[in-house]
């Protein structure tokens, strides 16, 4: 028990970044090429569309500077496709860093975009969308076209969000991405914590990591809460079916089951991100492309 | 008579020792893992100052978030209840309490006899209370004492958006790899924290004259940012941090005398 409290030098929160670009797709001869950058706080995210369709992507950690972590993660969607900064006809940025996307010719809010982007990624059947971000949570209604009906958010709070769940992963050394499997390693499920600030779930984490709970229990604790916390926020708005979770929390099973089993619905099927499927943390900047792409031929109708 | 009061707070615990009515002594240690003990050991020590036994103490009153575990306590009163108390005592005209410990903020109304009106917490998240400062004080890589005259030194405000210590750390980073500096930045992290006091308190409304105690503030660097942002002037008792253990204390000396509390 003592060893696991002693610090060492391993980055558990540390998440894939990658990159990718579709099979079977090509942009020579096609009109439409356009982009969205969502510089969030904890990640940034580029999507490239051609004619409405996505292409390739990139996904990596923002740094300390909104402008430079946009062009690197621009660089990165466009690396392998052969594309340049000219070929596209108009890009959004969306985002927490979203005023500071330089090649950006709008900036929208992220809200719009992940409702875009999830009725992209999931269909127009799709009414509320839970964003987990790095820096906050918001649930979305939606019509079938993926506008935006009511939103509600929780604002520069860690708790719940994709940097909490990171201070909990380096706390209890268990890497990132398997942090909800080990959360659904319990023949129980322990009471939520108490505390929902980070600050204080930390203190009181560690303290039944010495009364000799095991990490699995400790985590589940904490997801436990983190999934009510996102529950109350989808309750105050009004969680409509069907349901879906976008942003990096949606890849973290234990916080995903939790909201199923606490609103008693199921949300829509995660797409196969890790195959060939579309990655629900980008949904923001395939809204964003979409976006684009309906601004760029409104501009050429006037 | 000889009261006492126990406050339990979450980092450390304070004892006020009464003697008809008057502070004969008070004493205070860390909470820790075992605060029942460090209780006890506060509260002979603070004995032993004054050469009293336990034996003549004729009433001990319990508060803090730990109040249940406390030695000795023949009752308990509730924090802003305390707060109230203690508030009316060291400042009569006092009408509104401002107590913000390691964990909690509170603002208490309260009218001339130190009974409570009305009160706002601010619990349950890091951000307006004295564990902020400590995790900025970290971040910025400054001993938490030096925070309030390094940050009075500033001849302007950074402006920071931390409203949660978790990001209020990437933040603070954010402003050192800017090359701000480091007053700059102790007195950005005061203002976000009195700007979280103030809406609180603005929930309650103020009735002057309003009274700051609990450990916080202590802090000159804090109190120079509050009292920009609540555009007032704040009282501050000496010993600020012992005031939860001394409203206990009163509250224990009225139980004596028979009164409701």
């Amino acid at each position: 028990m003592k060893e696991s409290l002693e610090k060492d030098d391993t980055e558990y929160w540390r998440w894939q970044e990658y990159h990718r670009i579709l099979p079977g797709k090509s942009w020579k001869n096609k009109e439409l090429i356009t982009a969205g950058v969502d510089v969030g706080s904890v990640g940034s995210k580029a999507a490239i569309m051609i004619d409405g369709e996505v292409y390739s992507w990139g996904i990596m950690r923002t740094g300390s500077n909104s402008p430079d972590s946009a062009k690197k993660v621009m660089d990165w969607a466009m690396e392998g496709t052969g594309l340049k900064l000219n070929d596209f006809k108009y890009i959004v940025g969306t985002g927490y860093g979203r005023v500071n996307v330089p090649m950006a010719n709008k900036a929208i809010t992220e809200i719009a975009c992940h409702a875009k982007g999830a009725n992209y990624i999931w269909g127009p059947s799709v009414r509320t969308v839970l964003d987990v971000g790095g820096q906050d949570i918001k649930a979305i209604r939606c019509d079938d076209s993926g506008r935006v009906t009511s939103f509600l958010m929780n604002d520069k709070c860690a708790a719940g969000t994709g940097r909490g769940m990171e201070v909990f992963a380096d706390l209890l050394k268990v890497p990132i991405e398997e942090i909800g499997d080990v959360s659904l390693k319990v023949d129980v499920e322990p009471p939520p914590v108490s505390c929902t600030c980070v600050a204080f779930a930390k203190t009181e984490a560690m303290g039944l990591l010495r009364k000799g709970w095991s990490k699995e229990k400790v985590l589940a604790a904490y997801t436990r809460a983190m999934a009510i916390r996102m529950c109350t926020l989808l309750d105050r708005v009004g969680c409509e079916k069907e349901l879906v979770i976008t942003g990096g929390q949606s890849k973290n099973i234990g916080i995903v089951s939790r909201i199923e089993n606490i609103l008693g619905v199921k949300c829509l099927p995660m797409p196969k991100w890790r195959e060939s499927g579309l990655d629900p943390m980008i949904a923001g900047a395939i809204g964003a492309a979409l976006l684009a792409k309906a601004l760029y031929e409104k501009s050429q109708k006037s | 008579m000889i009261t006492a009061g126990i406050d339990m707070g979450t980092q450390s615990v304070k004892v006020v020792i009464l003697k008809n009515g008057e502070i004969a002594s008070r004493n205070q240690a860390f909470s820790g893992f075992y605060p029942t003990k460090a209780a006890e050991q506060a509260f002979e020590e603070a004995l032993k100052k004054t050469k009293l036994t336990l034996a003549d103490v004729n009433y001990v009153t319990a508060t803090g978030s730990g109040m249940d575990m406390a030695p000795y306590a023949n009752s308990t009163i509730s924090m802003m209840g305390a707060d109230a108390k203690a508030g009316v005592y060291l400042f009569p005209k006092a009408r509104t309490i401002i107590d913000i410990g390691a964990e909690e903020a509170r603002a208490v109304k309260c009218d001339e006899n130190g009974i409570m009106i009305n009160f706002v917490v601010n619990e349950r998240c890091a951000a307006g209370a004295g564990t902020f400062i400590e995790a900025m004080a970290r971040a910025l890589e400054v001993k938490i004492e030096e925070m309030g005259p390094l940050s009075l030194k500033a001849e302007r405000a950074s402006p920071i958006n931390a409203t949660c210590v978790i990001f209020g750390e990437s933040d603070v980073v954010t402003l050192i790899h800017r090359q701000e500096s480091k007053p700059e930045i102790a007195r950005a992290i005061f203002d976000a924290m009195a700007d979280r006091i103030t809406s609180m308190v603005h929930r309650l409304g103020i009735n002057p004259e309003v009274v700051l105690v609990g450990g916080v503030a202590k802090d000159v660097g804090f109190v120079a940012s509050l009292k920009r942002k609540l555009g007032i002037n704040i009282l501050i008792p000496d010993h600020p941090e012992f005031a939860g253990a001394l409203g206990a204390a009163l509250s224990a000396m009225s139980r004596v005398k028979g009164g409701k509390n």
